[in-house]
C-alpha cells in the first residue's frame, strides 16, 4: 500500500465538499474491493473520503410503498433488519449471503453498487427491483445506473445516499456461487413489481449486470419455472474464464432463474 | 491407560497459547536492527536476463541494499539442492540443470527470484523493488506436461535434453507383459492427478542474522526440519560451517511438505545478513505462496490392470509423466518414483507390477512433496483401477477388492516392499456396515427422484509410512539418513525435557510426545516439557515429514527412556541399599523384592544428581539419556474410506453425503489428535477432487495465483465423517504404531472420484471435478448401466 491522505467527514456536505477539493480522492465505503487493490499496489488514490461516520447515509425504512436503505447499511445490517425481512425478505437473505462475517460487517450497499462489480449481488437486486438510486446530487433510476463492467452512471466526486425499492410481490434472488470466491458465478433475481416483472443476471455477462427480456416476457406471460423452459441466453453475451466457460454460464442462467421463479413463489 | 498417558485423548496443551495469540512465529520474532528483504521476481514464465539496473532502487529513500545472482555467485554461495539421486533406465544418472538462489542470466517460472532489495522498512523495501529495472529477452514457455518432452520444445535446462529430468523404471517388465498377454481381461485409464499449492495458514517467513563477534550465523525460520536445513545451507550452499550457523523453527503453522525444502528466500537473507551486518527479515506474502511455495502433485498417468477371468488380479502397469517444474526443489526427485511406484501394489496381491516414471521440467513452479507426497497419486492410480475393473468386470467393487486382498504378512510385494502386517477384509466389513451398504440402491433411487445422481466410491488405501531405514533408502539413492534422534533429561527435581528431532508445525506433539513420557515414566504430563526446532538445544535430527514423527521419532524417545529407566533402577538400587537387579519400576515407584521401601521417580532423579548415595566409581551420577532409532522397515497404515454423493446434473454441483472411514494406524497415543489428522485429511483430499487445481496460461501465468481463482475446502464442502479405528499394532517399532498424519489426504482423492464416476455412469472427468467439469461430464451418456 501507498502512503494517502484519510479523510472522515461528518455530514454529506462535508464530504462532498473534500471529494471537490481533494484531487485524485476515493469514497471508502467499505473497503472490501478497494482496500485489497490499494494492499496489492494495484490502485493508489492520494486520498480516501471514509463515509462511515456520515449519519445521512445510514438507516433503513419504509416509507409508504418503498423500502428505503441509507447507502451506508452494512451487509450485515440489511441481513438482520427487520424491516427489510418484513418488506423483500429475499433481499435480506442476499445481503446474508455475501462474502464472510468480516466482510458483511464492513461491505455496504452503496458501496457495493457503485462499484459494479459484474459478480456482485447487489446490483442484480437493484435492477430486478427497479430501485431508485439517489444521490447527493440527483436520482436515478436502475435501468439507467448500471453502465457496464464497474461503470456506473455516477459523476465525479457524486455520492449515492440511499435506494428505494418500490414493494414487491414477487422477489427472490439465487446465487450459483464461484466455488473460490463465492462471489457469483451466475446470479438471478426476479421480481413481480406491480405488473411489471423483472429478470436481473449478475456474475454471468460479459457486460455485467443486465435484465433477461425474454425471460421477463415469458413470466409476464405465465409466472411459473416451467414457462423459461426453452429460453436461451446468448453464450456470446458471457463471460467466460477457468470457473465457466460461456456456455456453461448460459446454462446456468437458465436453471438458475428457473430456481429463483420456484423460490418466489 | 491413565488419564495423561498413552492411549488417553488428552487436550493438546499447545492449543492453549496458540488460541490466545501467545504463539511465537517467526514473523513474531523482530531483531534489533532488523531490516526488510522484498524479493524482486521474474513476470515472465521463461527469459533471458540482458541486464539489471539497480542504481535508481540504491538511491531510493531507506535502501539498504540491492543484491542481484552477480553478487552471489561472486560471494561463490552454493546453488539449491536437490538431495535425491535418481537413475534413468540405463544406470545414468538424473540430469539435472543448476537451481541458483537468485537468477543469473534466465528466469525459468513467474515468480523466479531475480533481486532482492533490502530496506529499513518493508515499504521502503517495496518501494525500492519497484525500482529495480529488469530488461528481459522474453523465451517461449512450456507449460504442458503432455507435451513438454516432445522435440522442438524449448529447452528450460541445456543440462536436461528433451525438459527430461530422468526416465526411471521400478518393476519387471517382461513379466508384466506376459500377464498382460495371458489375461482375460485388461482394463486401461489415463488419469490426471491435479497440481495443488500448498496453503499452510502460516506463510514461509525467515530471519538472517549475523553475529560478527562470534563469527556466527542464525536463521529463524518456517521449516520441518531445522537440522537438515542447517546442514544443506552449510555442506551444500556453503553460508558457514555446521557449528557457526544456528537454525531455530519456532512455532509453525502448518507445512504438509512445503516447509520441508530448503528456499532461496531463507538463503538470501542468511547470505544478506552477513553482507550488510544487520538482520534480515523477510516474510511471505500470500501471492508470492501461490507462485513461489513448492507445489504438489502433477502428474499424468496411463495405467493398465491385468486379471483373469475370475476377476483375480494378474498383473499392473503403470507410465507416468511427474512434472517437477522449473527447478528440482529439495526431495522432488524421490516424490514421484520412490515414494510413489512402491505403493502401487495397494492392498492386493499383484503378482507383477511395473512402473515407468518420467521426470519432466516446465517453467512453472518447483513441485515436490505435498501431504502424502507420492502415495496419494499411487492410491489414485490403484483405487481408480481396481474400481473400474470390476465394474467393467460387472462385479460389485467391494467385493472385486475383497479377492484380491493380501491376507497373509509379512506379504513382499514385486515393488520393493514387504508389508508386515493389516487386516483388510475386516476395514472393509466395517466400512460396508457403517456406510449402510444395502441400503444404496434405495439411496440411488431415492435421490433419482430428485432429479439427482448418487454415487458411492471405496477408496482402500495403503501408505509406507515411517521414512525410513537409513540403509535401504541409501541403497536407492537418498543423500540422507531416515532415523530419528532423542534426548530425555530428567531434571533433579524430577521434571523432564525430551530434546527430539522431530518438528511438530501442527501434529501437537508437545502433547502426544509428553503423553509417553508420563506412561512410561509415571511423571504428571504438566512436569514433562517437549523441546524441539532449535540446532543449538537439540541433537542432530531430521524433522517431520512423511508421517514419520510417532513411528520413528517416539521411538527414538521410548529407546532414550529405557536407557533413564536403567540408569534410575541402579541409583534407587543405591538408595534402597538393594542389588539393582532386585529393582523394578512401575506406575512411577521404584520397588525390590529385598525391602518394603519404595522411592519415587522424583526421589530417585534428586539422588542421581546429589550423587551421595554412591561413588564415581561405582556410578556416574547424573539422569540424562539420548538415542538414536533408525526403524527396521517402513510402517503401512491403511484403510477403507467410502464416499458417498449427490451431483445435481442441471448445475454440476457436487454435495457428499456421507463418509465413513476405517483406518488402521496400529496402536493410538492420542485417539482425539489421530481423528482430527484424519478429519483435516479429508479436507485436503476432497480439496483435491473436488475444488482445488493450479492452473497455468500457455504463456505461463499462474491463473490461480489467490483465493479469489483458487478454490481451498471450507466446512460447508464437507460432511460429518464417520470415523472407526481398527488396530493391527505394527510389528517393526516399539509403540506399535504406524502414522496418521497424511492417510485422509491419500484415501479421499480416489473415494470421490470412485463416487463421481458411479453417480456418472462413465469415468471421463478428471480432477478437481467442478460443478463445471461434472456438468459438462453429466451431458456424456452413461456408458454402463447405473445400478438402480
Amino acid at each position: 500500500m501507498y502512503a494517502f491522505n484519510y479523510l472522515r467527514p461528518s455530514s454529506l456536505a462535508e464530504a462532498g465538499s473534500a471529494l471537490t477539493k481533494t484531487p485524485d480522492a476515493k469514497i471508502l465505503a467499505g473497503g472490501h474491493t478497494l482496500l485489497p487493490t490499494m494492499k496489492l499496489r494495484l490502485a493508489s488514490p492520494k486520498a480516501l473520503v471514509d463515509l462511515s461516520r456520515v449519519s445521512e447515509l445510514r438507516g433503513i425504512e419504509k416509507k409508504g410503498n418503498a423500502l428505503v436503505i441509507g447507502a451506508m447499511s452494512t451487509h450485515f445490517e440489511v441481513s438482520t433488519s427487520t424491516v427489510v425481512k418484513g418488506a423483500i425478505a429475499g433481499l435480506a437473505e442476499l445481503a446474508g449471503h455475501i462474502g464472510d462475517p468480516a466482510v458483511r460487517h464492513r461491505g455496504t450497499i452503496g458501496g457495493s453498487v457503485a462499484n459494479n462489480d459484474p459478480a456482485a449481488d447487489y446490483p442484480a437486486a437493484v435492477l430486478a427491483l427497479n430501485a431508485t438510486v439517489t444521490t447527493d446530487k440527483r436520482e436515478i433510476k436502475a435501468d439507467d445506473f448500471f453502465k457496464g463492467l464497474f461503470t456506473t452512471a455516477l459523476g465525479e466526486g457524486e455520492i449515492i445516499t440511499r435506494f428505494s425499492f418500490p414493494q414487491p410481490t414477487k422477489f427472490a434472488y439465487v446465487k450459483f456461487a464461484n466455488p473460490a470466491s463465492r462471489y457469483a458465478l451466475v446470479g438471478v433475481a426476479v421480481a413481480q413489481t406491480g405488473s411489471e416483472i423483472r429478470v436481473a443476471v449478475t456474475g454471468a455477462g460479459n457486460d455485467g449486470v443486465f435484465r433477461h427480456k425474454a425471460m421477463e416476457a415469458a413470466l409476464a406471460k405465465s409466472w411459473s419455472p416451467d414457462a423459461l423452459k426453452g429460453i436461451t441466453t446468448d453464450p456470446s453475451m458471457m463471460n467466460s474464464d477457468i470457473h465457466a466457460a460461456a456456455d456453461y454460464r448460459a446454462h446456468l442462467v437458465g436453471v438458475i432463474a428457473a430456481r429463483a421463479v420456484a423460490k418466489a413463489g | 491407560m491413565t488419564a495423561t498417558g498413552i492411549g488417553a485423548p488428552v487436550k493438546r496443551r499447545e492449543d492453549q497459547r496458540f488460541i490466545t495469540g501467545n504463539g511465537r512465529y517467526t514473523d513474531d520474532i523482530n531483531r534489533p536492527g532488523q531490516t526488510y528483504a522484498v524479493f524482486v521476481r521474474s513476470p515472465h514464465a521463461h527469459a533471458k536476463i540482458k541486464s539489471i539496473d539497480t542504481s535508481q532502487a540504491k538511491a531510493s529513500p531507506g535502501c539498504v541494499a540491492v543484491l542481484t545472482g552477480k553478487e552471489l555467485a561472486a560471494d561463490k554461495v552454493g546453488g539449491l539442492i536437490c538431495g535425491w539421486m535418481i537413475l534413468n533406465k540405463d544406470g545414468t544418472p538424473m540430469k539435472a540443470g543448476a537451481h541458483p538462489a537468485l537468477a543469473v542470466d534466465t528466469v525459468r517460472y513467474v515468480g523466479d527470484h531475480v533481486a532482492v532489495v533490502i530496506g529499513e522498512t518493508l515499504v521502503e523495501a517495496k518501494d525500492a523493488a519497484e525500482k529495480v529495472v529488469v530488461n528481459y529477452e522474453v523465451l517461449p514457455a512450456v507449460t504442458d506436461l503432455g507435451s513438454a518432452q516432445a522435440p522442438g520444445q524449448p529447452q528450460i535446462h541445456p543440462e536436461a535434453p528433451g525438459n527430461t529430468v530422468y526416465n526411471w523404471h521400478l518393476g519387471d517388465k517382461s513379466a508384466v507383459d506376459a500377464a498382460f498377454a495371458s489375461a482375460a481381461h485388461v482394463t486401461k485409464i489415463n488419469l490426471v492427478n491435479n497440481r495443488l499449492v500448498p496453503n499452510a495458514i502460516e506463510p514461509r517467513a525467515a530471519i538472517g542474522e549475523y553475529d560478527a563477534g562470534q563469527d556466527q550465523l542464525t536463521l529463524y525460520t518456517t521449516s520441518q526440519n531445522p537440522h537438515v536445513a542447517r546442514l544443506v545451507l552449510s555442506a551444500f550452499i556453503g553460508l558457514a560451517p555446521e557449528h557457526k550457523l544456528r537454525v531455530i523453527a519456532p512455532d509453525v503453522g502448518g507445512g504438509f511438505g512445503s516447509k520441508i525444502f530448503i528456499y532461496a528466500e531463507e538463503t538470501v537473507c542468511l547470505w544478506a545478513a552477513r553482507k550488510v551486518k544487520r538482520p534480515v527479515k523477510w516474510t511471505c506474502e500470500r501471492t508470492e505462496a501461490f507462485l513461489c511455495d513448492a507445489h504438489g502433485r502433477d502428474h499424468l498417468t496411463t495405467a493398465e490392470l491385468a486379471m483373469d477371468a475370475s476377476g483375480k488380479i494378474l498383473a499392473l502397469r503403470a507410465k507416468t509423466k511427474a512434472n517437477l517444474g522449473a527447478y528440482l526443489s529439495t526431495f522432488a526427485s524421490s516424490v514421484p518414483t520412490y515414494l510413489y511406484a512402491p505403493l502401487l501394489s495397494g492392498q492386493y496381491n499383484i503378482p507383477s507390477i511395473y512402473c515407468e516414471v518420467d521426470g519432466v521440467y516446465t517453467t512453472t513452479a518447483p513441485v515436490d512433496a505435498y501431504r502424502g507426497a507420492g502415495r496419494p497419486e499411487a492410491t489414485f492410480v490403484v483405487e481408480r483401477l481396481v474400481e473400474v475393473a470390476a465394474r467393467e468386470m460387472g462385479k460389485d467393487p467391494a467385493e472385486f477388492r475383497r479377492i484380491n486382498f493380501i491376507t497373509s504378512f509379512p506379504h513382499a510385494t514385486p515393488v520393493i516392499m514387504t508389508y508386515d502386517t493389516g487386516d483388510y477384509a475386516a476395514c472393509l466389513d466395517k466400512a460396508l456396515e457403517l456406510i449402510d451398504y444395502k441400503g444404496l440402491p434405495a439411496r440411488k433411487a431415492e435421490s433419482a427422484r430428485k432429479g439427482l445422481k448418487r454415487g458411492l466410491g471405496f477408496s482402500a488405501y495403503i501408505e509406507a509410512c515411517g521414512i525410513a531405514p537409513s540403509q535401504a533408502v541409501g541403497s536407492l539413492g537418498a543423500g540422507v539418513g531416515l532415523w530419528e534422534s532423542a534426548e530425555v533429561r530428567v531434571n533433579p527435581t524430577g521434571s523432564v525435557e525430551v530434546l527430539t528431532g522431530s518438528h511438530s508445525h501442527g501434529q501437537g506433539h508437545e502433547t502426544t510426545f509428553a503423553q509417553l513420557v508420563s506412561q512410561r515414566l509415571g511423571v504428571p504430563i504438566e512436569t514433562v516439557s517437549i523441546v524441539h526446532g532449535d540446532t543449538d538445544k537439540v541433537q542432530f535430527g531430521m524433522g517431520t515429514y512423511g508421517s514419520r514423527s510417532g513411528a520413528v521419532g517416539m521411538s527414538a524417545i521410548f529407546n532414550a527412556i529405557d536407557k533413564v529407566i536403567v540408569k534410575a533402577k541402579k541409583v534407587a538400587g543405591f538408595v534402597l541399599e538393594v542389588p539393582e537387579d532386585t529393582v523394578d519400576f512401575k506406575d512411577g515407584i521404584f520397588s525390590s523384592t529385598a525391602t518394603n521401601k519404595t522411592l519415587t521417580f522424583p526421589e530417585v532423579a534428586l539422588q542421581a544428581y546429589i550423587a551421595h548415595k554412591f561413588t564415581g566409581a561405582q556410578l556416574e551420577p547424573g539422569l540424562k539419556e539420548g538415542a538414536f532409532y533408525d526403524p527396521t522397515n517402513f510402517t503401512f497404515p491403511s484403510g477403507v474410506h467410502v464416499c458417498e454423493l449427490e451431483v445435481d446434473p442441471a448445475t454440476g454441483t457436487t454435495r457428499i453425503d456421507r463418509w465413513v472411514a476405517v483406518d488402521d494406524f496400529g496402536n493410538l497415543i492420542n485417539p482425539m489428535i489421530v481423528e482430527g489428522q484424519v478429519h483435516g485429511g479429508i479436507a485436503q483430499g476432497v480439496g483435491q477432487a473436488l475444488l482445488e487445481g493450479a492452473v497455468y496460461d500457455k504463456s505461463g501465468q499462474l491463473l490461480t495465483a489467490s483465493y479469489m481463482d483458487y478454490c481451498m475446502p471450507r466446512a460447508s464442502d464437507l460432511p460429518s465423517y464417520k470415523i472407526e479405528m481398527a488396530s493391527t499394532p505394527c510389528p517393526s517399532n516399539p509403540l506399535g504404531v504406524k502414522g496418521c498424519g497424511e492417510a485422509g489426504a491419500i484415501a479421499a482423492p480416489a473415494a470421490v472420484m470412485n463416487a463421481i464416476t458411479d453417480a456418472l455412469g462413465h469415468e471421463e472427468i478428471d480432477m478437481p471435478a467442478t460443478p463445471q467439469a461434472v456438468w459438462r461430464a453429466a451431458q456424456k451418456a452413461p456408458r454402463r448401466m447405473v445400478a438402480e
